[in-house]
């Protein structure tokens, strides 16, 4: 969510049960201001929160011309001071994966090591893998981008250019319009390239539906879609990584998603459907 | 000079003319034409003066052809609709009637909701809250329960997300009549099922001996309910989807449910009504489900510091017998804040453990007199003394510093709410094992919180319990055992053994006979 607009969307999404305290919030404000200058960010975003054992990291994001390609993510401890997180490469993501799924220490130097077990010849080669947990939080971050991020259709258009920016005509969904999944993307590049048929490429707008949908995700039901505060504001939450929620409120510009949780993927949703 | 000029003004003009007739045709389909549009089109940018025009001018092309077709008056009937917040606003209202009633609050000692607006200031220090709007309506809400329900003491117990509406929890004290109810209500479920399960024993005994086999298969037996105001059915709790709307109380909790709901793993719908589809099945509906998760949820992590709550006094130094209750101090004069969120040790557990029975109290079931039939009684013999070990769990205000670790990870983390100003700050505790579990404290107040899935943390993952093995078809034995054909080698090695022992009984029967003749 926008840093700009912190006041009213932390509200918003209060339902899932965290919030900012007032410390936090304008330490935020005073340090996006200088963030946006040093990185020439053209906006900050509050990305969110990873629950530590021992601290929580908060981290934003900018981003930059292209709303999709140029993204930084910089995580901090008391919302003052930033550090870049570096950015998730396949290498990492592979390396990541071979951890357990525990929770975040909260010490971004802590090394986690993989000890491999002797299975083979092959085992012998491979030195125990050690990988921080500064990586590990980035892979997350990238993670959760990658699966959960979510916008409403029509508030971001791709140009001819293949410029990814928001719509300034977006007026928001309607009431209607907000109730179905099909109106919400995956912000990040389409990964499934599905057949549509002609019937339902029909309302179909190039400059607009060049997103996945969150309605083909897989399992059905990943996906919680609620109206709260008093029933005006729709409120989405990803069963996937439990703590992501998205609000949009309909016929407005305002939405905005946010991370609160201790960064674990929840593997066990086919079990809990 | 003058003629060449008027002609080419003449032509241009002409030109013009021609264009701005080819603009004024109509077209064919939506009867509009461009020399219109595009008029209405600059006075639409004349009068709101966007910026970067430009950019949205193909937008606002389109809004302006959108506005033709708004159907202004309409010979229909206007239906009107209500929508669903129209709905709740309709039963929020409610909430804020106000009645004048002053004098009967003043005589009040001590008011029987808490002061969930001061609560909500607090926990928004520790970054926890559901928004201070929602936190207001709650308010009302649960003053409303209070007053229509009669309660002696509520609380908001917290928020579990459901994946189509949330529960808003309060947990209150059993009113006195209350108690009585209950227990003839659970005393006349008891009668029913023993009832039900006589009929059943007589239809099998009136029915035909050509039946299928029976399975043999014995539950064991049933836990029994803990009594009301006691271990897990200490407090009555009460849920609603959205403040305003009614409130309905839970089901009391029986020992077999929290069992069940330790094996599973099911988000919350948000019906109470639903049912729960799961492996091992759920004694159930989702109402039970919740009550059982409440009860395990409160179990684990309701604390406060040391000293606020003290056991009941009892008299004698029977300190061995764990206490069943504790009550508020009122003395606590309140801990150092940097201390409480420095070590767990000064936290403690102020609700009962549930024990893996699950009860907080532990019952023996061998002694219990049941009217079975022998078999039974012989197998609860012989597993008699495996059972009647007696579970004893951690006594009341055991400290978190010696609750178990689980999945390397330490079940608790402390911190203070803020690092600038530490001098104010409150103290704030977070449970790991029960991922949205808060408690705070400042001073003389602490407060209890959970708003989150009402789930586990699971660590690693989750596996489902295997099914049991499925019942033989038949008792094996030597009968029905296929032996296996024996291979020459045993066969020659058989008969060796044969012959040694042929030629053994031939001597041993050469020597007897020696001997008979002998004896002759």
């Amino acid at each position: 969510m926008d840093t700009n607009s912190l006041f009213c969307s932390l509200e918003l999404v209060a339902g899932s049960g965290h919030t900012l305290n007032v410390e936090q919030r304008t330490a935020l404000e005073t340090s996006s201001a200088i963030l946006k200058r040093n990185y020439k960010f053209h906006r900050v975003l509050l990305w969110g929160k990873i629950l530590g054992l021992r601290k929580d990291y908060f981290i934003v994001q900018g981003r930059g011309e292209d709303e999709i390609k140029d993204r930084k993510n910089l995580y901090s401890f008391n919302c003052v001071d930033w550090f870049v997180l570096p950015t998730a490469t396949d290498s990492m993501i592979e390396e990541v994966s071979k951890l357990g799924t525990g929770q975040f220490i909260g010490d971004p130097s802590f090394v986690y090591e993989i000890n491999k077990r002797a299975e083979g010849p092959e085992a012998v080669e491979e030195e125990g893998l050690k990988v921080t947990e500064e990586t590990r939080l980035a892979v997350t971050v990238h993670q959760i981008d990658e699966e959960a991020s979510v916008v409403p259709r029509g508030a971001f258009v791709r140009s001819p250019h293949s410029l990814v920016q928001i719509n300034r005509s977006f007026g928001g969904l309607s009431d209607a319009e907000a109730n179905k999944l099909h109106n919400y993307l995956h912000f990040r590049e389409a990964k499934n390239v599905k057949e549509k048929s002609i019937l339902e490429m029909g309302d179909l707008n190039p400059a607009l539906d060049f997103l996945d949908v969150l309605s083909d995700d897989i399992p059905k039901g990943s996906w919680s879609l609620q109206f709260e505060c008093a029933r005006k504001v729709c409120v989405l939450r990803s069963l996937l990584w439990l703590g992501l929620t998205f609000y949009h409120v309909p016929m407005t510009q305002q939405h905005g998603y946010i991370y609160t949780g201790d960064g674990t993927k929840n593997l066990n949703l086919p079990f809990m459907l | 000079m003058m003629d060449l000029f008027n002609e080419s003004m003449d032509s241009r003009q002409q030109s013009a003319a021609a264009f701005k007739a080819f603009m004024l045709k109509k077209s064919t389909k939506s009867n509009l034409n461009l020399y219109d549009h595009l008029t209405r089109l600059l006075m639409k940018v004349m009068d709101e003066r966007p910026h970067d025009v430009v950019d949205v001018i193909e937008d606002m092309s389109r809004e302006i052809k959108l506005t033709v077709f708004e159907d202004k008056q309409s010979t229909l009937r206007d239906l009107p609709q209500t929508t669903a917040a129209e709905q709740l606003a309709e039963q929020q209202r409610l909430l804020f009637a106000w009645l004048e009633d002053v004098g009967q609050e003043e005589e009040l000692v001590e008011t029987p909701f808490p002061n969930v607006s001061e609560i909500g200031f607090y926990l928004e220090q520790a970054g926890v809250g559901l928004g201070r709007e929602e936190m207001q309506r709650i308010y009302l809400a649960l003053k409303q329960l209070v007053e229509s329900h009669g309660l002696p003491r509520c609380r908001l117990w917290g928020k579990i997300l459901g994946t189509e509406s949330s529960y808003i929890i309060a947990e209150a004290d059993y009113r006195e009549d209350e108690q009585v109810e209950e227990e003839e209500q659970s005393t006349d479920e008891a009668a029913e099922q023993e009832e039900s399960e006589a009929k059943e024993a007589e239809e099998n005994e009136t029915k035909e001996k050509d039946l299928p086999p029976q399975s043999i298969y014995k539950p064991p037996p049933a836990v029994p309910k803990e009594a009301i105001g006691v271990g897990t059915n200490k407090f009555v709790y009460y849920v609603c989807n959205e403040p305003g709307l009614p409130w309905v109380k839970l089901p009391s909790v029986n020992p077999a449910q929290i069992t069940a709901a330790r094996q599973i793993r099911k988000f919350f719908t948000g019906r109470l009504d639903n049912p729960i589809v799961s492996y091992p099945p759920f004694p159930g509906n989702e109402a039970i489900y919740l009550r059982a998760q409440i009860a395990r949820i409160s179990a684990g992590t309701q604390v406060s510091p040391q000293g606020f709550y003290q056991t009941g006094e009892e008299e004698g130094d029977e300190e061995e017998t764990p206490h069943d209750n504790c009550e508020v101090n009122p003395d606590f004069e309140g801990l150092p804040v940097a201390e409480m969120a420095d070590s767990l040790s000064i936290w403690a557990h102020h609700i009962q453990h549930i024990l893996q029975q699950g009860r907080c109290t532990w019952v023996n079931l061998a002694t219990k007199p049941e009217d079975t039939n022998e078999e039974e009684d012989d197998d609860e013999k012989e597993e008699g003394p495996d059972e009647s070990e007696p579970e004893i769990g951690p006594p009341l205000l055991t400290p978190l510093s010696q609750d178990a670790e689980i999945f390397n990870t330490p079940p608790w983390s402390t911190k203070l709410s803020s690092t600038l100003t530490s001098q104010h700050a409150i103290a704030v505790v977070r449970s790991n094992l029960w991922p949205g579990a808060y408690a705070y404290a400042v001073g003389k107040k602490c407060e209890n919180i959970y708003i989150g899935w009402g789930l586990k943390c699971t660590g690693k993952g989750y596996d489902p319990p295997l099914p049991p093995q499925p019942q033989k078809e038949y008792p094996s034995g030597p009968e029905i055992t296929e032996s296996v054909d024996p291979s020459v080698e045993d066969e020659e090695a058989m008969k060796e053994v044969l012959e040694e022992q042929q030629a053994a009984q031939e001597d041993a029967e050469e020597t007897d006979e020696e001997e008979e003749e002998n004896d002759d």
